[in-house]
């Protein structure tokens, strides 16, 4: 590839060696008050490697990322960074570490160009004194040239980011992290507004990101999206870790049924096939899928 | 997928220069304004002279400068409603401040921009910290100046105007500045039409090649998208604002300089033909989209239009319903350019 050769002139961090632990967390929780949000969670997000986070709403992914972003504090437990325990007081603070966060809303402005959106506060400018202006061409080659090392060929990036699916745009927010220094980049649900196509485009990108020699931790609520990317998977219910295992040591069934849980899902599969009949399309996939755990 | 990017795409090489040109927010009002001069040039005599053209030029010019600073601000997302009663109030300030207390004028002139650019903050200040709607924190404002203008004149001159402007010491010198006429050729053009294009020029650079520009079409956009990538929303917001304070106090001196008075309900009113002018001009009510051309251009509109229909011989009061047609035509036009702009191609 031609363009990687300006990308990591461009990118400001080297990642770290693949393999090499960036982020652990040991027993890592979190308390408002008398309430235990998140409590003993363990994992690691090694450069080059994608962490899958699962479990239901109200799992507690939302506050593990938030302590991973900055936005919260941890109050039990160790969060570790190069192998150093830190504690993030800011979103700012998690960012110049290399701890970028992709949040469900992407933060783009939907009628701004690809290439004004892609620099969206951190503008690159030419010129001196009251003359200092934007240095458009530069701008609009590095978006073109990050999105294409992402895999993303974008006709013209002067259209506004509204024009461009949830998927490519979900990509562009990706591609931006990466460029802006990102060593682990932190993806909150990014295909759950998605359709199966788009959603596939993102697991694409997500594994191109990996390939890049970034560490990914992938939340999602979907074993089916988790798996063929994720290297190691960390299950959450009810604020409790509930395991935290490497891809050898599982499979896509065993990942169903812990999500689910195997006896509840069995249950619910069998009032769903009393609700709606025997013969009910969606009642029947979930006995089989119960059955087959 | 491609991963070589070549220089230029072969699927936007297709794409002619008019395309590109058609998908400007302008460009409605450059149709409209070249309709409009072609009809009152054919329809009337006095049209496309030049004592005409001066006399309509002049008129454009200082709302043309208070609709390119309101559109930055529609861009931005707010609106200012006390934009027209400071275009009196600057005005009022520096007349009172000469006429009854003696104050050198261009120390006049400083105090009074010194207090626009006060309320422009307090404006900015007070939309962003309470988190109302910049139609109701500024309409409060342009009571207020408008109260000022009215009843503080008369109260400390006694008068509902200033006179005698034009004998104060230093008068000459800063009617040089704003009040002056240039004669080219037979266009005896004022002094305000090249302030107007001065502001047009400013504020087009601004919007498309600095870091401000793209903080303004961001904070209109979707401020919070804005604020999570690090654009300082607060100060970009109370800079709009101050920015159209800085735009009423010009427009005020300039109509003091150029008719030596002013009233002191100069500028109410207005306010609404700048919003006119910037929404004919291709700025989104909803803001994040427009162009200080396109504004520049609302306001060439509504300068020939006002000046056309004198010179057609018509009552001037169908400006009004002009001016409100063109706007509905304008903010249909712009809804269908922004669906266009935001759908999937």
């Amino acid at each position: 590839m031609s363009d990687q050769k300006t990308v990591e002139e461009t990118t400001t961090s080297e990642p770290a060696a693949r393999g090499t632990v960036v982020v652990e967390v040991r027993d890592i929780g979190k308390r408002y008050g008398n309430i235990i949000a998140l409590s003993d969670v363990s994992t690691q997000v090694k450069a080059g490697e994608v962490t899958c986070v699962l479990g239901d709403n109200g799992a507690g992914k939302s506050t593990f990322i938030k302590i991973l972003a900055g936005a919260h504090q941890h109050s039990d437990g160790e969060l570790l960074v190069d192998g150093e325990a830190c504690t993030f007081s800011s979103p700012r603070e998690a960012l110049d570490a290399g701890i970028a966060t992709v949040y469900q809303d992407l933060a783009v402005v939907p009628l701004m160009p690809v290439w004004r959106n892609f620099f969206l506060g951190s503008e690159i400018r030419t010129g001196v004194g009251p003359f200092k202006r934007l240095d458009i061409d530069a701008m609009k080659k590095i978006t073109k040239d990050e999105l294409a090392a992402m895999g993303i060929d974008l006709r013209d990036v002067e259209q506004p980011i509204g024009t461009l699916s949830g998927g490519e745009r979900q990509c562009v927010a990706i591609a931006r992290a990466v460029y802006f220094g990102a060593r682990v980049l932190i993806l909150d649900e990014p295909t759950a507004a998605l359709g199966v196509k788009q959603s596939g485009v993102v697991l694409k990108y997500i594994a191109k990101a990996r390939e890049r020699g970034l560490g990914v931790v992938f939340i999602t609520h979907n074993p089916h999206h988790a798996f063929p990317v994720g290297d190691r998977f960390m299950l959450l219910r009810r604020g409790k870790s509930i395991g935290d295992y490497p891809k050898s040591e599982l499979t896509l069934e065993d990942l169903t049924s812990m999500m689910a849980g195997g006896a509840e899902l069995e249950s619910l599969a069998h009032e769903l096939q009393s609700i709606m009949g025997e013969d009910s399309d969606v009642a029947a996939e979930m006995v089989a899928e119960a059955e087959s755990t | 997928m491609a991963t070589a990017t070549p220089a230029v795409d072969e699927r936007i090489a297709q794409t002619s220069t008019l395309t590109r040109l058609l998908k400007r927010p302008e460009i409605g009002a450059l149709v409209a304004a070249i309709v409009l001069f072609a009809f009152f040039a054919l329809t009337t005599d006095a049209f496309a002279t030049a004592s005409g053209a001066s006399t309509w030029l002049r008129g454009a010019s200082t709302i043309g400068i208070m609709a390119v600073a309101v559109a930055l601000l529609m861009i931005g997302g707010e609106f200012d409603l006390s934009a027209g009663a400071i275009t009196g109030f600057t005005g009022l300030v520096v007349g009172i401040l000469t006429t009854e207390y003696g104050l050198n004028v261009w120390a006049a002139m400083l105090v009074s921009l010194a207090l626009a650019l006060l309320v422009g903050m307090i404006n900015g200040i007070l939309v962003m910290k309470t988190g109302l709607p910049s139609f109701i924190v500024t309409l409060g404002t342009f009571f207020v100046l408008q109260g000022i203008d009215l009843a503080g004149t008369k109260a400390l001159i006694g008068q509902v105007a200033i006179q005698g402007m034009s004998n104060v010491p230093f008068y000459d010198s800063a009617k040089s500045v704003f009040g002056r006429t240039i004669q080219i050729g037979d266009l005896n053009l004022y002094v305000s039409v090249l302030w107007w294009i001065a502001v047009t020029v400013v504020a087009t650079w601004i919007l498309m090649r600095t870091r401000v520009g793209n903080w303004i079409f961001a904070v209109g956009g979707a401020q919070q998208s804005a604020r999570q990538v690090g654009v300082p929303v607060f100060a970009t917001k109370v800079g709009l604002f101050m920015g159209t304070a800085f735009a009423g106090w010009l427009v005020g001196m300039l109509l003091l300089f150029s008719t030596s008075t002013v009233q002191s309900n100069t500028g109410v009113g207005q306010e609404f033909i700048y919003i006119i002018c910037a929404v004919v001009g291709g700025c989104l009510l909803t803001g994040g989209y427009g162009s200080a051309i396109g504004a520049a251009l609302g306001a060439l509109i509504y300068g020939m239009a006002n000046q056309g229909i004198v010179y057609s011989g018509w009552d001037n009061n169908w400006l009004r319903a002009f001016l409100g047609a063109m706007l509905l035509g304008a903010v249909l036009l712009n809804e269908w350019v922004r669906k266009r702009a935001e759908a999937a191609r």
